[in-house]
């Protein structure tokens, strides 16, 4: 462990260990408060800041915040370091690492950002992020290209893509399909048709498989389905021929945090091997997708690093994006606001660290989404979803999550509505997928100017998708 | 399972295909990109229950009231948990599970405890703790049970302390479950046999969404916990171990 410290308006302040400087060094957070390691003054943030400035990259290849033996997570981070992607940067400290990372925005230089993905680790990452503001933030992300691919292009410029999120509370099939085509008619559903199961039972994921997979072919839709299953369920699946289009899991950025979903490191890899056997793929052959957020490993008492120490909810997260890197996904999202404010107490955390999930993210080379939500119990309304949404809309942000009205009713949360998802687009002059524009127009459900049609349910196109609906 | 099935009965189109299909916020319609007033207001109206619902302060004067004209003849005795507000409750569920310093306890030998915590939602308390206790007790005469304990600020684990300070075998917590848009009012049950610091979630049973007429009713929930009461004095434990073996639950 190395010691380190700074004196500040006269006052010396003392770290001793980078995971302590990395947690001291964060914006205020309910989730580092509960577990003991928050700044205990906004002095002493800043004096973690000034020191954490200073601090070589290099250091983080050498000094680990977990443990290399007793993680996979550390292990996999550690053994797939890049040193040629990180040469860039290899002799920068954090604070100058940010101004290299702004100088690149500011000359709008893609290229430059994004190929440093694989030279960078998580906790570089979350270094960096915790001296950046909010601009700073929406500035490099909105520089740092992540294009993913599977039947539908996601990623590229001047797109935002949505997941269509149609739960419901007893998986009922004809509820469960409402939603779609409400969400269809809407213009949602590009980068995923997704659904969160009400039970684990295989026997319902593979009628919900087949269920999105019916829609999907009839209208020749150019996206994919996923059933949020745990993952031995979807291996279940899989072995019983479901028509599976991606491997879900939801990761968490320690070993002990996986265990405590129940998951390992090789089961992902199986999983995806599976998947891809099946070559559902047109444009792409990316078949995962992870969820993650701040406060997942806290939670299951699984936030714990070197010497027992509590690591900081955001380092955490940002581990997580290297477990989902190494499957090569189609989509990453966090769930920012979903556990409650005991991890992100109100508009102000939520809208923050949802930009630093996306920025952090992203640097890492992940094709990054948010899941704009929170639960009742947390001071956030919609004044701030909306901020958070148009702050990722001009971030570049690859995709949301969107249900009817906003109001999840199985999962009891409020995430975007599909009407959402249009002001996002419309403000920032933001199209669909290319392939899922293309539908769009075929089906015209768009109008002359390129805009989602706002139809009556007589309208030939509303009728079309209706008839899915029909006995 | 397909996508088709009695949707509608006539051909005549209407957003109502989809709205019959699901209680979720289907066919809103839209004002440009954006919703229309009327459906943006009962959004707001709907969150704000729930937000009130969460940040209403528990009367216990009114659950004591409560309790006493549904029949309930024990002791009532109140504890605060060691979160002192709201905000911090909020954000320290460790505090919510540990009992305000100083706190003191008739210490018994009782079968049962019966602790009414105010959780996430008051409002469920106040309109639902008193007819569900009654329908517990009702229900298990020969049993000893200790004062009813109503908790200020209170997590589910805070039945652990008060259950081992009362001594009894048994605690079960009534407490304002997190609301969601459409239930602003769910009073969960949590049953803990042998309550004592420590004890794991999984080592507790639950009877979730206790909120008639649109939820379980008292009699139907309390059915079901003395099913689990009696099951785990026989077992000697409670959780996984001890499953319901009763038929399925519906609402009504």
């Amino acid at each position: 462990m190395t010691t380190r410290r700074t004196t500040l308006a006269g006052h010396t302040y003392e770290f001793a260990s980078l995971s302590d400087l990395l947690a001291k060094a964060s914006p205020a957070r309910s989730g580092d408060v509960l577990a003991g390691v928050a700044a205990e003054s906004q002095a002493q943030r800043v004096a973690a800041q000034l020191v954490l400035a200073d601090v070589p990259l290099a250091a983080f290849l050498t000094e680990q915040v977990v443990g290399y033996d007793e993680d996979d997570v550390t292990r996999l981070i550690v053994d797939t370091h890049d040193p040629v992607a990180f040469a860039p940067v290899a002799g920068l400290t954090v604070g100058e690492f940010r101004d290299w990372l702004l100088a690149r925005a500011a000359e709008r230089d893609e290229t430059a950002i994004s190929s440093l993905a694989r030279g960078l680790t998580p906790e570089m990452v979350a270094a960096v992020s915790k001296l950046m503001r909010t601009a700073d933030l929406v500035a490099v992300a909105r520089r740092t290209r992540v294009v993913t691919g599977l039947r539908s292009t996601l990623g590229l410029p001047g797109r935002l893509a949505s997941r269509l999120q149609p739960n419901h509370p007893t998986d009922d099939p004809l509820g469960v399909t409402a939603s779609i085509l409400d969400g269809l008619l809407h213009g949602s559903g590009d980068a995923v048709i997704g659904i969160n199961p009400a039970t684990d039972s295989p026997a319902q994921t593979i009628a919900l498989l087949e269920l999105v997979d019916a829609v999907i072919a009839r209208y020749e839709i150019p996206t994919q389905s996923c059933v949020l299953a745990h993952v031995t369920t979807t291996l279940r699946a899989l072995d019983a021929g479901a028509p599976v289009d991606l491997v879900f899991a939801s990761i968490s950025g320690t070993q002990a945090g996986n265990r405590g979903f129940g998951i390992t490191l090789d089961q992902l890899a199986e999983a995806r091997a599976g998947a891809l056997e099946l070559r559902r793929g047109t444009v792409g052959q990316q078949v995962t997708y992870f969820e993650t957020g701040q406060g997942s490993a806290l939670s299951a008492d699984a936030h714990r690093g070197v010497d027992g120490r509590a690591v900081d909810q955001q380092t955490l997260e940002c581990r997580a994006y290297a477990v989902a890197r190494h499957f090569d996904p189609l989509l990453v999202n966090t769930v920012v606001g979903f556990i409650g404010p005991e991890y992100l107490y109100d508009g102000k955390q939520v809208v923050r660290a949802g930009l630093e999930d996306h920025f952090c993210g992203k640097l890492l080379g992940l094709p990054m989404g948010v899941d704009v939500c929170y639960t009742n119990h947390t001071d956030v309304d919609g004044d701030d979803t909306d901020a958070l949404l148009l702050l990722l809309g001009a971030a570049g942000c690859a995709f949301v999550i969107a249900v009817p009205g906003s109001d999840d009713v199985m999962l009891h949360y409020q995430s975007l509505s599909f009407t959402d998802v249009l002001t996002a687009r419309s403000v920032f002059d933001l199209r669909p997928a290319p392939e899922f524009e293309a539908w769009l127009a075929r089906m015209d459900l768009l109008d002359d100017a390129g805009r989602v049609r706002d139809l009556a349910p007589d309208a030939p196109a509303a009728r079309a998708l209706l008839a899915a609906a029909r006995p | 399972m397909s996508a088709t099935g009695p949707l509608r009965s006539d051909a005549g189109d209407s957003w109502s295909v989809l709205r019959g299909a699901t209680r979720a916020r289907v066919a809103l319609g839209r004002a440009g990109d954006g919703l229309p007033t009327a459906r943006e207001l009962e959004f707001r109206a709907a969150h704000a229950a729930a937000r009130d619902a969460v940040h209403t302060a528990l009367d216990a004067g009114r659950v004591r009231a409560a309790l006493a004209a549904a029949g309930v003849g024990l002791d009532v005795v109140e504890v605060h948990s060691a979160a002192p507000d709201r905000t911090t409750y909020l954000q320290r569920p460790d505090l919510g599970r540990r009992l305000a310093e100083g706190t003191a306890l008739p210490a018994g030998e009782h079968d049962l405890a019966l602790v009414v915590a105010d959780g996430l939602s008051p409002r469920a308390v106040h309109e639902h703790a008193a007819g569900t206790v009654a329908a517990v007790l009702e229900r298990l005469p020969g049993w000893s049970v200790a004062p009813v304990v109503v908790a200020h600020q209170a997590r589910v684990a805070l039945g652990d302390p008060v259950g081992q300070a009362l001594g009894a075998a048994i605690v079960v917590v009534a407490v304002g479950e997190r609301p969601g848009l459409s239930s602003a009012d769910s009073l969960g049950l949590y049953l803990t046999h042998g309550p004592r610091p420590g004890r794991a979630d999984s080592e507790r049973n639950c009877i979730s969404n206790v909120r008639p007429p649109h939820g379980l009713g008292y009699a139907q929930a309390a059915d079901t916990l003395v099913g689990l009461l009696q099951a785990a004095r026989a077992l000697g434990a409670s959780g996984v171990v001890l499953k319901d073996e009763g038929p399925a639950l519906s609402a009504g």
